[in-house]
This record gives C-alpha cells, structure tokens and sequence, in this order.
C-alpha cells in the first residue's frame, strides 16, 4: 500500500530501528574493536592487535572452552530430544491426568533458572542432599555430584535436561497433532501395528521437527549461562566453564575486557553457524508439512 | 480410538507406571522444595532426608522477608518485565505495519535488519553493551534493563507476519473514514491481532521476570536488584546449612510465574510452539 504521507513508514519503525542498531548491531562492532585491546574497565584501553585471538588459542583456553561447550551441548541436546519425543508419544492423548502430567513437565521450562538451579543443588547436595542420602542408605556408590571435576558438567547437563525437555515435549506434541489420524487408521487397518506405524508414519513426519528441535536445543545449549553461574562458577577446576561463563569470568572476574571480547567475537560466528543449521531445519518441516497439506 | 488402541492390559499397567514415574521426576523436585522450606534448622541438619518437617514452620520465610526486601524487589523485577513486554508490544505493531503493508525506500533493508537482529542473543551483546553503558553511568538502572529489549526482532518478525494475512480493505476503509495511521495501527490493527499480542506479552513477561542473566550483569547495587538476582545470593551468603531459607525464597520467586502458567498455560504454550510455524 501506499502510505499516506511518504514520512510516514520511517516514523513508524524509528524506534525499532533505532534501538535494533544500538542494542543488537552496533555492539557487534564494538565487541569487534575491544577485541584487538586490552583493557580492564580502569586504564586506558592499549591497543593489541590480534594477541588476544592468539593468547587463546594458544593457551589452550578457546578449544577447551569450545570442546566443553560442545560435549555439554551433545548431551543435553540428545537427552533432551529423545526424552521429549518419548513424552510427546506417551501423553498425546485426552483426559486430565495426562494435561497435568503434561503441564507438570512443562512448568520446570517457565519457571526461572535460579530456582531450577538452587533446587538441584539442594538436592544433589554432597553432604545433606537427598539423593546422596537415599544412595547411601541403599549402600548405591555415591559421588560429589557437583564438586567433583568428573561429575559436575554431567550434574549441569542433567538439571538442563529437566529444565528444557518441556519445550521439546511441546514442540513435538503440536508436531504429532498435525499428522491425520486417518493415516493411522487407514495402516492400522491394513494391519500395521504400533511400531510399524511409528516407524513409517509417526517418524518419517516428526524428522523434520527433530531436526527444528534438536538445532532449537543445540543454541540454547550453547547459551547455558544461568545454571553455571548458580550452581558451580565454572568449576571444579574450570570443568564447567561453559562458553558464556568463560565470558562473563573474562569482564567481571578477570576484567579482561579484550579476551572477552575476543571470546564474544568467536562465539558469534558459532552461533551464526548454528543458526543457518536451525533455518535450515525450519524451512524443511515447513516444506514438508506444506506437501502433507 | 476404537480401530487404533487395544489396550492390553500389560500395555496398560505399564503406561500406568510411566505416567507415575514422570509425574514423580517433575513434581517430587518442587514438593521437595515447599517442604524443605516448612523446616526449621534442626531437621535440616539432623534429618536432611527425611521428607515431613518434624513441625511446619515459617522461620524460613520470616528470614527470607527480614534479610531480603522482598517487596520493592519483586516490585522492580514486575515494572522491569512489565514494561518490557508493553513497549515490545507498543513497538512491534507499528513497525510490523510499516513493513507489512506499506511502500517505502529502504523496506528492504530494515526487514532484514529484523531478520539479522534475531541471531544476535544478550550473551553476545552484553560485553559491548556493559562497555558502553559503564562509563557513562547508565549501569544500575531501571532503564539498562529495560532499554535494549524495548524492542524484540522475532516479535516484530511474527506481528508482520500475522498483519499480512490481514486485509489491506480494512485500512483503506479505515483512512477514508479519516483515521490517523496511529489509530489504525493502536485502535485497529491492535485489536485485530489480540491473540497473537497475548501469547507475545505473556510469554516475554514471564521469561524477563524469571531473567538471571541481563540483571546479573547490568546492575551491581541493590536499588535495581531483581528477585532472581536477590534469591540467587541468597544461596552465596548462606553459611551451607540453611536450605530451608534457600527453597523459602525459591518458593517466593517461584510462585507468582507458577500462577501465571497456570492461568494461561495454553497461550504460554502456544506461544513456546507457535515460534516453529
């Protein structure tokens, strides 16, 4: 259409545009440009060139963060996933007990990290935690869940599992719901039984949305910053110093607002990447679900 | 149902069992959790695993409300999230209607500045941002936690998706009454698009309520604090016994976004599994 007045369209997206630029674009550049210094918040910044990319590397710090980052996201993105199919296969059906069922796994997704985080550290506690408690009296070897170096990113990746598997579960529900039920009847007529009809109807339609799921998972995953925080502070030993832990250790920790920054620059262009993954899924459910249509 | 399920009764008897071990792994965590905060110190540490309080007290909650402002916290952490969702709201219909339905140099451009924004998440812009706002004395304030999530790329995306399958009829006959574009935008357009805008509300208001991270970093003095924040530290001044103070303030923190996804499951649901269509 045309607009009223030719001012009109640039005075309605003003502001969105304007804090677009400054909140999401412009920061990009700036994080740019504080990579190639050092700078701690206080002095004056000194411009470094490419040493903080180097040090990194070097170091050892980036591929030790980025491979942590990785298994972490592995983890939780298949427990996640294949836990919340199950869900959706088991509680797609009517009647009140499965809504609250339903309901019950999907409120750890709402409700806030903190809270998630501080009751499972109540409950994973070494000492006074019950789940401690319960293996020692069944004589069932016991560890340190969250202090010791070997456990502790298993204990993150568990509580991130519990927290999210209800958003998989959603998504896969309203994937199920879309697939007719006269197909299942039209097979289950033809003699096809339960597992023949998941496996060449339910799974082949679902694989899209696993695929959305899955890549959906895998970024937040790499986002996990919240449970970390609560929950360990990156240890034991740095064992589980996610990716944005590692960042926010760099500013308000180190105050290396170079590495940081240096760090921020890497994980964007990971994250670019994994987004084009999720686009990529997205268009082909949406293509596919057309072709059902 | 009839040509499809023939229960058996093993089948049955073991869905029966699934049911119960998966309401037993989302449910017991948040039992737990209330009846760990009717405790008194002395359960906590002689019986930490014994489920019933040996009475059900209130200390924990009276220690939560005299350490912790409780009040003007949750107050903040609601007037942070509540304006957040209305101005991303205030702003998505009016940009989402420039960029839906109007022709206009440069319409191009700023959808795909929507479209790029949408990959760019807080855990990547919060160095910069803190860089930026720190020297300037804006860190520590109502409007560092509000300001750069006024507007949101994807709700923009989603209100210009929806204006399309809107009718352009509907605007013309509304200008040739005389109506101001903003009317058309607030008094028309808004109204037509309701359900969309609720689930979008509902659903940023309850992932900024429950937000750790921007507030965490954004404000380091407590006149801004937000609960999560103040309930989080909680834990980090607790000399390691005092859980039950602990799940006492997750209790608080947790309530208010429970009775909300109670009355509105479906559109927080629906929000949560619309963003895939």
């Amino acid at each position: 259409m045309r607009p009223k007045h030719a001012i009109h369209p640039y005075l309605l997206l003003a502001p969105t545009i304007a804090i677009l630029a400054l909140f999401f674009i412009y920061p990009l550049f700036v994080a740019m440009d504080d990579s190639l210094y050092r700078w701690d918040l206080l002095t004056e910044p000194r411009y470094a060139g490419l040493s903080n990319y180097r040090e990194l590397a070097a170091s050892g710090a980036l591929s030790g963060v980025i491979g942590r980052t990785l298994g972490f996201a592995v983890v939780v993105v298949s427990g996640s996933c294949s836990l919340g199919l199950g869900l959706a296969l088991l509680l797609n059906r009517p009647g009140r007990i499965y809504g609250a069922v339903r309901g019950a796994v999907f409120s750890a997704y709402v409700v806030s990290w903190v809270a998630v985080a501080l009751l499972w550290m109540w409950i994973l506690d070494a000492d006074s935690g019950v789940v401690t408690r319960v293996f020692r009296a069944l004589h069932i070897p016991t560890a340190r869940w969250l202090a010791d170096p070997d456990t502790a990113l298993w204990a993150i990746a568990f509580v991130t599992i519990w927290k999210i598997t209800g958003y998989a579960m959603v998504v896969f529900l309203a994937g199920l719901q879309s697939i007719p039920r006269s197909l299942h009847e039209a097979a289950a007529l033809d003699g096809a039984g339960r597992l023949a009809r998941f496996r060449f109807i339910t799974w082949p339609t679902l694989r899209p949305t696993t695929a959305f799921v899955a890549t959906t998972s895998l970024i937040m995953s790499f986002q996990a910053f919240d449970v970390v925080r609560v929950m360990t502070q990156g240890g034991p030993v740095k064992s589980t110093t996610l990716f944005v832990y590692a960042i926010y250790e760099e500013v308000f920790v180190t105050f290396r607002v170079g590495r940081a920054s240096a760090l921020v620059v890497v994980f964007f262009g990971i994250l670019i990447v994994l987004t084009l993954l999720n686009l990529w899924a997205l268009s082909i459910s949406r293509r596919q679900r057309k072709v059902a249509a | 149902m009839s040509t499809l399920d023939r229960p058996t009764p093993v089948g049955r008897a073991l869905r029966g069992v699934g049911l119960v071990v998966i309401a037993f792994a989302w449910v017991a965590p948040y039992a737990w959790m209330t009846l760990t905060s009717f405790k008194s110190t002395r359960d906590i540490v002689d019986a930490p695993a014994w489920p019933i309080p040996s009475s059900f007290r209130t200390d924990a909650y009276e220690e939560v409300f005299r350490t912790v402002p409780v009040g003007r916290y949750l107050l903040t952490t609601l007037v942070m999230a509540f304006s957040i969702a209305a101005l991303q709201i205030a702003l998505a219909l009016p940009a989402g209607y420039a960029l839906a339905k109007l022709r206009f140099r440069g319409k191009k451009v700023a959808f795909l500045l929507v479209l790029a924004c949408m990959l760019i998440p807080p855990q990547v812009t919060f160095v910069p941002v803190f860089s930026l706002l720190g020297p300037v004395g804006l860190v520590n304030t109502m409007g560092a936690l509000v300001v750069p999530f006024a507007v949101s790329a994807l709700g923009t995306f989603l209100v210009r998706q929806a204006l399309l399958s809107i009718p352009d009829e509907i605007i013309e006959a509304a200008r040739l009454d005389g109506a101001s574009e903003l009317r058309i935008v607030y008094g028309i357009l808004g109204p037509l698009l309701r359900p969309t805008l609720a689930a979008m509300f509902l659903f940023s208001f309850v992932y900024h309520y429950s937000d750790y991270f921007w507030p965490l970093v954004m404000t380091t003095d407590d006149h801004v604090r937000t609960l999560p924040v103040a309930i989080a530290l909680l834990r980090e001044q607790g000399t390691g016994v005092r859980w039950h103070v602990v799940m006492a303030g997750n209790v608080v923190l947790s309530m208010p976004i429970l009775a909300v996804f109670a009355l509105a499951q479906r559109q927080i649901v629906r929000a949560v599994a619309g963003t895939r269509t």
